[in-house]
């Protein structure tokens, strides 16, 4: 405030007038001819790129069109649906368990949880799923019962071991260690004072977590769960390395029969898993505005109300201009 | 009257409370009684134990040494034979029931609306069926001149509102006795006013309370006794007019001179 060129003012005498305010006069908005240049060289680029894909017959977009609908790509794209759904269910399951036993206050519960962790972080999930096949070869039977003592039930490991079975286990354990680190992230999130809170009330523990501690630590959890989902529907791809004949595994085995179709096949592959990721991040948008309550002052607007903005929002900006 | 006062066990009973972290003894043996109905006012420099001694009450914080009761009954622990044994957590959760505690950050819910954060223990604990305890929580975020932000998330209110429905909250359980740590320290000057009005209508109405403050002119105004802790003893205790208008000891001087 007292600059020195202003230091023989003091703040008594400091009631002058202001100089008189302009009468009121619309603002306009500065101009940003930059910005148009740029738009019209993306723009331009992006052109030349559509029409390089559109017209290189290379693409063959005809057979691309054909094998899109294949009933026998479809049973591949449900095979991967069925095997990514069940083991990102089961991993969130399991990375859940782990995490909580990693917070617990006992300690060998955490040290299993961590080296968990450490080892199922550490290997290549193809070598896991690899490992898991041959499975069988290693362990003829498993058996529940007493350790070193008698055993209740057997099973053979074959009979269990479909493909499927080892797709899902093996995507399960790697997923369930990247998982716990999310959730545990997530609990991690949430202030202390909230458990605080909830103690001092006398809430009960596991109704703490569920309702106070869960519902806020699922804010961050949700994210990076769903970044951890998209990698896994890429994942999914590796369990043709178990005879699984997923969406990849189907077009790969196409591509053998139809060498001249291969470039069209892994287009189908690829548009396949460009829908359903982007099916998953539609999906993430709203369960984040669910859990996003109270955390925010207004919660983010759907891609439909940020559209409908955007049109408002031009339109407003050529009304100034006029 | 005297003699009907004895049979009466005192609301909060502390004795030789003792709790240290690491090599810093907090509570350097705390005896402190609190009669029913009354208002206790801790006041204190920062770190001379008053939080602690709060928090030790209803058992966030375990003692080293010593032990607490409410209304006759010892908290988190039990006697067997001369020594104290540590509750089950369930135990210590239901004694919490009867504890209210206002914290100086507030820590409502950001997740439920002000009345779910006020209906939430009731529930949780079975003390209520859904429809009673939201009942009940609108009565009392009415009590606290809240009666149109029911709905509202506490990030919708400010600083003054959400300690208004804290409070609320720990009213929601029927607590025999409130612990107030630093309830208004967080607000901005113009909201204090408004929390510590509805913690002046506490006062007077059968339930205990003690807290903790630095709001002196209000010690003065509300409690019946003012105790003033300083590295984890307390210095002097007793009406406002004695230890707040003539402190016997220079530690107590220096501490008012200072916040005054």
């Amino acid at each position: 405030m007292s600059s020195p060129a202003h230091t023989n003012v003091s703040p008594a005498d400091a009631s002058f007038e202001p100089p008189a305010a302009p009468a009121a006069r619309p603002v306009i908005p500065l101009r940003h001819p930059g910005r148009w240049v740029a738009t019209a060289a993306v723009l331009v680029v992006l052109a030349q790129v559509v029409h390089g894909l559109v017209t290189n017959p290379f693409y063959q977009w005809d057979r691309f069109a054909y094998w899109f609908w294949q009933p026998v790509v479809l049973d591949g794209l449900l095979i991967t649906l069925h095997v990514t759904a069940v083991s990102a269910v089961l991993a969130l399951v399991g990375g859940t368990a782990l995490a909580l036993a990693r917070s617990s206050r006992n300690p060998v519960l955490r040290a299993v949880s961590w080296a968990y962790t450490w080892l199922f972080r550490s290997t290549p999930l193809i070598v896991l799923l690899l490992f898991l096949y041959n499975f069988s070869a290693l362990y003829q039977t498993l058996s529940l019962g007493v350790p070193f003592g008698p055993a209740f039930v057997t099973f053979g490991v074959t009979a269990l071991a479909s493909e499927t079975v080892i797709g899902i286990l093996g995507l399960t354990l790697h997923e369930s260690a990247y998982a716990a680190e999310i959730v545990r992230a997530g609990i991690l999130s949430v202030d202390q004072g909230q458990h605080e809170a909830a103690a001092a009330l006398g809430i009960p523990r596991h109704r703490r977590f569920r309702r106070i501690v869960l519902p806020q630590a699922l804010r961050s959890i949700v994210p990076n769960y769903v970044n951890l989902l998209i990698g896994l529907v890429k994942s999914t791809s590796l369990v043709f390395y178990v005879s699984l004949l997923d969406l990849f595994g189907t077009v790969q085995s196409l591509g053998s029969t139809y060498p001249g179709d291969i470039v069209p096949l892994l287009l189908v592959a690829t548009a396949w898993y460009v829908i359903l990721t982007s099916a998953v991040s539609v999906v993430q948008h709203y369960v984040e505005r669910r859990f996003a309550r109270g955390a925010v002052r207004t919660p983010p607007p759907t891609p439909l109300q940020r559209l409908r903005g955007g049109f408002a929002d031009l339109r407003a900006r050529v009304a100034v201009r006029r | 009257m005297s003699a009907d006062r004895r049979a009466r066990p005192a609301a909060v009973e502390v004795r030789g409370a003792v709790k240290a972290f690491g090599a810093h003894t907090v509570l350097d043996g705390i005896d402190l009684t609190v009669e029913p109905g009354t208002v206790t006012v801790i006041v204190g420099p920062s770190g001379s134990g008053k939080s602690t001694l709060l928090r030790a009450i209803n058992h966030l914080e375990k003692l080293d040494q010593g032990c607490v009761s409410v209304n006759g009954e010892l908290i988190g622990v039990r006697e067997q034979g001369d020594r104290l044994k540590e509750l089950p957590e369930r135990a210590i959760l239901a004694q919490r029931r009867r504890i209210g505690f206002v914290f100086q950050n507030f820590n409502l819910f950001p997740h439920l609306t002000a009345v779910e954060n006020v209906a939430e223990a009731p529930v949780a604990t079975g003390a209520a069926t859904r429809t009673e305890a939201l009942e009940r929580a609108r009565s009392l975020l009415a009590a606290v001149g809240l009666a149109d932000k029911e709905g509202a998330y506490p990030r919708h209110l400010s600083g003054g509102q959400q300690q208004r429905v804290a409070i609320a909250r720990a009213l929601a359980q029927h607590p025999e006795v409130i612990l107030f740590d630093e309830p208004t320290s967080a607000l901005d000057p113009e909201l204090v006013g408004e929390v510590l009005s509805v913690i002046k209508d506490l006062a007077g109405t059968g339930t205990t309370l003690i807290i903790v403050t630095h709001e002196i002119a209000f010690a003065r105004e509300v409690a019946d006794e003012v105790v003033f802790l300083d590295g984890g003893r307390i210095v002097e205790r007793g009406a406002p007019s004695q230890v707040l208008d003539r402190p016997r000891h220079t530690r107590t001087r220096e501490f008012l001179s200072k916040v005054l």
